[in-house]
This record gives structure tokens, sequence and C-alpha cells, in this order.
């Protein structure tokens, strides 16, 4: 399934211009992106976060889909019970369309607060596309750390200081959490690669049953880089392998962007103001540790990858 | 008209299955979960259409019932104690989203120590939830207290819960006399919303930011709703009992009528006390009973007419608020009254706590202070039944 530039350029933006997301934002792209796969007959749940709250101030709305916003922590399960309306509704024959469900949720309201809600919607198999936008921090609440923050990053609440060189733990592997989940299809896609991502979303949203994509979207205010860099910054993140381009489609894992020419991480680290303090003095030991983190981590999906797991 | 013999579980679960709603999300828990198990069953034999979602935890219970009925669907679950207040959250929201729902509610009380007996704790904790709330005094109350919500529900666009007492009513046998299946299909009628959350073709924005500029007029309207769904609540209650012969006020009156002293409570205790009720008048003395069907919107025309000609009250609560000034049914008495030129002299009573049993003896002794404080005895304003100090 191929996504064509041309037809897209045709195609009306379902998440209109006007919000109020910051310049730059990196998580506004991801959802355009992702509505323009998946078309207009698409229902929208929204987990609390700062996409929710840039999209929908009240009397006006940037969603020219039915959307739904409950609360932080439960929209896998608010879009389950959608989707059991609908199969409702439909069986009774007073919805006739078929309609792509997705539900949106930030990396806190995914990786930590909404865990349990996602894993209780996956295992339960609604028809539902789960899209994680991953901006490795609470951004909407001022940058504190979640467990998707990379290890060293500085946060409010992981602070680089004196004695303490930012976070101090390794970020979570939602994405293979999720594939354990045994469900048809979990997907990494990044903004900057958008052909790869919205083809995802397309692929996903053709599969019958819970799919999950974690799309990675820098934020510019809590990374600390110029605005205009988001795509350079997510695009960097990929050619230093720090976020692999792969899906685990009914198990098996495939990487869907191999980078030609890999950059060392620390060049990406490095345009961002949250890793700004592991160029000090002393810090540097932290660099090679993600470096062999990040080679580590693409060295066992190869493997997957080559043995068809 | 069929009789049947029925727990308070398996009444609710009855009234489910002739609702046939279109989803259910639902999670286990003392001693509510005979509902949902049943219910379940109702599902796997075919009996109901309905989309049952057997959830991870309460709170997506509540989520999945929100979102489902935010597509236009009829949903209901059922839950107890730490369920309920798991599902705290989201109770305000499928409030403030407008959203009918009906939870059939064990009353059963909260951790710590923890205990899976009744008391009214969970409901009143919910109180300001904005969900309208009823309370049964028996199976058949049960069974057509969920039946009538669920119309309730869906014509004044709030939630509402049904309550039956943990045990003493969630588990006894009772006698019940059940509507047929189309009887209930007809007074329900179809289901309709304003706005369907799977019209694609007219998009909608459901829980929006909602700031200093309008929050405040949207809970006003909200507040206005529960303040007016009394007539909803009237209404229906009349028609069914035009229908089916068995009527229901928002409060129930028993010997009220020229009662110098009497009592309010609500729930399976308003069973006990009606017999010592009927002792005392047999008597001569002149004693009575207000039981409380809807605590919310909160009846206080009702309550206050009742009220009017007591001298001495005893409101005894199911719960204990832990406000160092009275609990809570004690104070929304006491409070309603406060207004009126003639008012009864107000005691509260809290009894029952996890399950304590309430006995003939204690209701007696509250009618007994009550006589005492007439004779000029000094009484505490509030004290305990039946609990070792």
């Amino acid at each position: 399934m191929g996504v064509n530039l041309k037809e897209l350029s045709k195609q009306e933006d379902l998440f209109a211009s006007g919000h109020r997301a910051c310049a730059g934002c990196g998580p506004a792209i991801a959802i355009r992106q992702a509505l323009l796969a998946s078309g207009k007959d698409t229902v929208v749940g929204f987990s609390t976060g700062c996409m929710e709250v840039v999209s929908t101030i009240f009397p006006y709305t940037a969603w020219k889909v039915p959307y739904i916003h409950s609360l932080f922590e439960n929209v896998a399960a608010t879009i389950s019970g959608v989707e059991a309306g609908y199969k409702a509704l439909k069986k009774k024959g007073k919805i006739k369309k078929d309609i792509n469900l997705i539900a949106f949720g930030g990396d806190g309201g995914t990786y930590d607060i909404g865990l349990q809600a996602l894993s209780g919607a996956m295992e339960r198999g609604h028809n539902m596309l789960y899209i994680c936008y991953d901006n490795q921090a609470y951004m909407n609440t001022g940058i504190q750390r979640s467990s998707a923050t990379p290890y060293g990053a500085s946060t409010t609440t992981s602070p680089s200081g004196k004695v303490i060189p930012g976070k101090t733990r390794w970020r979570k592997d939602l994405t293979e959490i999720m594939a354990a989940h045994d469900i048809p299809y979990v997907a990494q896609a990044s903004i900057s690669e958008w052909r790869d991502y919205m083809s995802k979303v397309q692929k996903a949203l053709s599969i019958k049953g819970p799919k999950f994509i974690v799309v990675f979207a820098p934020c510019q205010l809590g990374w600390y880089y110029k605005k205009e860099d988001t795509i350079k910054i997510a695009d960097m993140a990929v050619k230093s392998r720090f976020w692999p381009l792969y899906e685990v489609e009914n198990g098996i894992h495939k990487i869907t962007k191999d980078p030609k020419k890999v950059i060392p991480v620390e060049e990406w680290l490095k345009l961002q103001g949250r890793f700004r303090h592991l160029f000090k003095n002393g810090n540097k030991k932290i660099i090679e540790e993600i470096q062999e983190k990040v080679d580590g981590r693409w060295e066992k999906l190869k493997k997957l990858e080559e043995v068809g797991l | 008209m069929k009789v049947a013999a029925k727990t308070a579980n398996e009444a609710m679960a009855e009234a489910m299955r002739q609702i046939n709603p279109d989803v259910v999300a639902a999670y286990p828990i003392t001693p509510s979960t005979e509902i949902v198990q049943l219910f379940s069953q109702f599902v796997a034999d075919g009996l109901v259409d309905t989309e049952f979602v057997p959830v991870e935890s309460e709170h997506s219970a509540a989520s999945a019932c929100t979102g489902a009925a935010a597509a236009g669907a009829r949903v209901m679950t059922a839950t107890a104690s730490q369920g309920l207040a798991l599902m705290n959250e989201v109770l305000f929201v499928t409030a403030g989203l407008r959203l009918p729902m009906v939870i059939c509610e064990i009353a059963r009380t909260l951790s710590a120590p923890i205990n899976i007996h009744c008391d009214h704790s969970d409901t009143m904790d919910q109180r300001d939830t904005g969900w309208m709330q009823f309370y049964a005094e028996d199976s058949q109350e049960a069974y057509d207290l969920v039946i009538q919500a669920m119309k309730i529900s869906e014509e004044a666009f709030l939630p509402a819960m049904v309550s039956a007492d943990a045990f003493i009513l969630s588990h006894s046998l009772q006698r019940i006399d059940m509507l047929e299946d189309r009887e209930v299909q007809t007074f329900l009628g179809e289901h309709k919303t304003p706005f369907n959350l799977l019209d694609t073709d007219h998009p909608i924005t459901v829980g929006p930011l909602d700031l200093q500029d309008y929050y405040f007029e949207h809970k006003r309207s909200e507040a206005q709703a529960m303040k007016d769904a009394d007539k909803v609540i009237k209404k229906v209650f009349r028609d069914f009992g035009k229908k089916f012969g068995r009527n229901y006020k928002l409060i129930e009156e028993y010997k009220m009528k020229d009662a110098k002293r009497a009592i309010v409570l609500m729930g399976s205790t308003a069973g006990t006390a009606k017999e010592v009720v009927d002792t005392l008048r047999a008597d001569g003395e002149k004693v009575g009973l207000v039981k409380i069907f809807a605590f919310r919107p909160w009846p206080t025309e009702e309550i206050n007419k009742a009220l009017k000609d007591v001298e001495c009250l005893g409101v005894m609560d199911r719960a204990e608020g832990m406000s160092g000034f009275g609990a809570p049914l004690f104070t929304e008495v006491r409070s309603s009254l406060f207004d009126e030129k003639k008012k009864p002299d107000t005691y509260g009573y809290v009894y029952g706590l996890g399950g304590r049993d309430i006995t003939p003896e204690d209701i007696r002794k509250v009618f007994d202070d009550l006589k005492m404080v007439k004779r000029g005895k000094k009484l505490q304003r509030n004290s305990y039944l039946g609990v070792r100090e």
C-alpha cells in the first residue's frame, strides 16, 4: 500500500489549522498525518494532554471528524466502549457505514497512567487503532519525566543537578510490551518518515482487531531545540537508530527503514537542550552508555528480523 | 405479570435482561459480581443483543460505558464499594457530558479496614458527581427502580445509580412481580440521542477544554438539569404506576399523617423500621417513617412537607461522613428544614457500618430517645446505634 503525495495534496485536512499548538509541534504533525491516512469516516478518542488542550478550546474545535475526550488514563477504554456501541448499533441497522476508530494518547497517557486501560483494550480484541504520540515527557504539565523519557534527559522532575545527571532510568520499551499482547499489528513510526508512518496507519486500519502504533513526535519546547528543527530532530533519531522504524505483524518483526548512513547518537543528542549537561565534564560516559544501548537494541531487532520472529 | 423469587442481584440482572441494553461494560466485585455473571450468561445464551465488554477495572467499565453512551448506545453496568469509588473520576465525566447510563449498585462499605458488607459509604462518596441516586428497600423496588431509572436517565440526560443494600438485599431471596419483556421494552421505547459521535457526516467534538469563560455556564446548566430531574422522575414514576400498578414517589411516607415522632432513612432498614412503627402505633404512639427513594436530586419540598408537623426527628445514616458534625443524610435533612418556621428537633444516628445488624430494638431506642427529648431530656445531637464505645 503506497501513500501518494499527489493524491494527498488534494485531500482535505481533517485536523484544521488555527489550533493552538506551539510552532514546530511534532504531535500536531503526527495527528494531521494520521487523519490524512485514515480519511473522514474516522472517530477519534483523545487522552488528556497537549494535543487535547490545544485542539478543542470551547467553543472552537480543530477536529473535522467526530472526537471524544474523557480523561487522562482512559482513552483506550473509552474507544473500546465506542467500538462496542458501534457494533451494537450496526447490528441493529442504526449505523450503516464502516468507521475507523482511533484512540490517541501522549506518552504519559499511554506508557504510564493509561497503560492498564490500553493493555485491557488490546487484550479484549476491540477493532481499534491506538496511536501514541511520543514526545518523551509530560509536556502539557511542563516537561516532567515519564517512563518514555530517555536515559540522561533532563526534565523538570528528573532535572540535571550537581549530583544527578538527568533521568537515571532507561525508557520503557512499550512497543515490545504491546507486541507481547499478541495483537495483529504493532509499529514504531516517526513524523519525519511520513510515507512510512501513513502507510502504517493505513495498514493498521485495514486489519481487523486491536492495533498499536507509537509515533516519534519531538517537542521543541521540552527538548530545547530550534522550532524549525522538529523534522530534522525526528529524522536524526531514526538515522542514529535511537528510534528504529519497524513493525510487528502477527508477531513477526520487520524493520521498515534501515538508515543507509548511520549517524552517532551523540550528533542527535547535542542538538537538544535536554541533553546539554551530558556534554559537560564527567558525563561523557552517559553518552557512551546511550550509544551502547542504541546499538544493542538495533542488533536485537536485526536478529529478530533475521530469524523471522 | 409474573411472580418470581429473586435476590436483589437476580432482580436487577433480570431488569437488565429485559432492558436489553446495547452495551454493558462491567467488572466483578463482591457483592455485585452475581449481576455481571448472570448478565454474561444472558449474553452467552443469546437472550440479549448486548455487546458485553468484560473490562479490566471499574474505571474502564465506567469509561467504556461513557464512550458507548456518547456513541448513542443504551448502556448499563453494575458495581459496588471500591468499584464505585474507582469509577468516581469517570462518573463526573458521564454526568458532565450529560450522558444517560444506569449503574446497578450494591451498597457496600469502603476500606480501610476491608469489609465486604453493607453500608452506604460508597454511594454517599459519590453524591456530588451529578448522578441521580435511588435507594431500594427490597428486591421488588430494586427491579422496578432499575427499569424506571433507565427511562428517567434518558429523559433527563443525566446518569443514574440504583442502590440495593449488600447481602441484606443482594443475596436474600424475595418474592417479586416481574413485568413481561415486551412491557419493559414498550415502557422504555427506543433510545434516541440528539447528537451521535458515530455520525461522521456531522462531526461533533465531545468533551472539549472548557475554560473560565464557559465552564461555569456548563456546570450551571448541569445543576439545573439535576434540579429539574424531579419533574422527569415524577412523570416516569406516574407512568409506571399507571401502567403497572406499583406507585413510586421521591419519598415514601409511612404512617406519617399525624406522626409527632419520625425517622428518616434509606434502603433495606425501612422494612425493619416499618415493623417498629406498626408495633408502636398499636400501642397508640404517634410515630412514622420517611423513606427516601431519591437522594439525588434531593427532594427538599417533599421532605419538608412530610416533616412539617413532626416534633422530634431521628435521621438514620448508614454512612459516617467523617465531618465531625453529622452524617450525610442528617446534614441534608436538617439543612432542608432550616428555613421552615415549624420544624422538628432533629437528631442524627449512625448505624450499621460494615454490615452491623440493625435490630427493631435499635430503632425503638431512637423513638424512645425522641420521646425523652419531648419530655425535656437533653440528647446528643449525633450519636451511634449498636456500636461498642
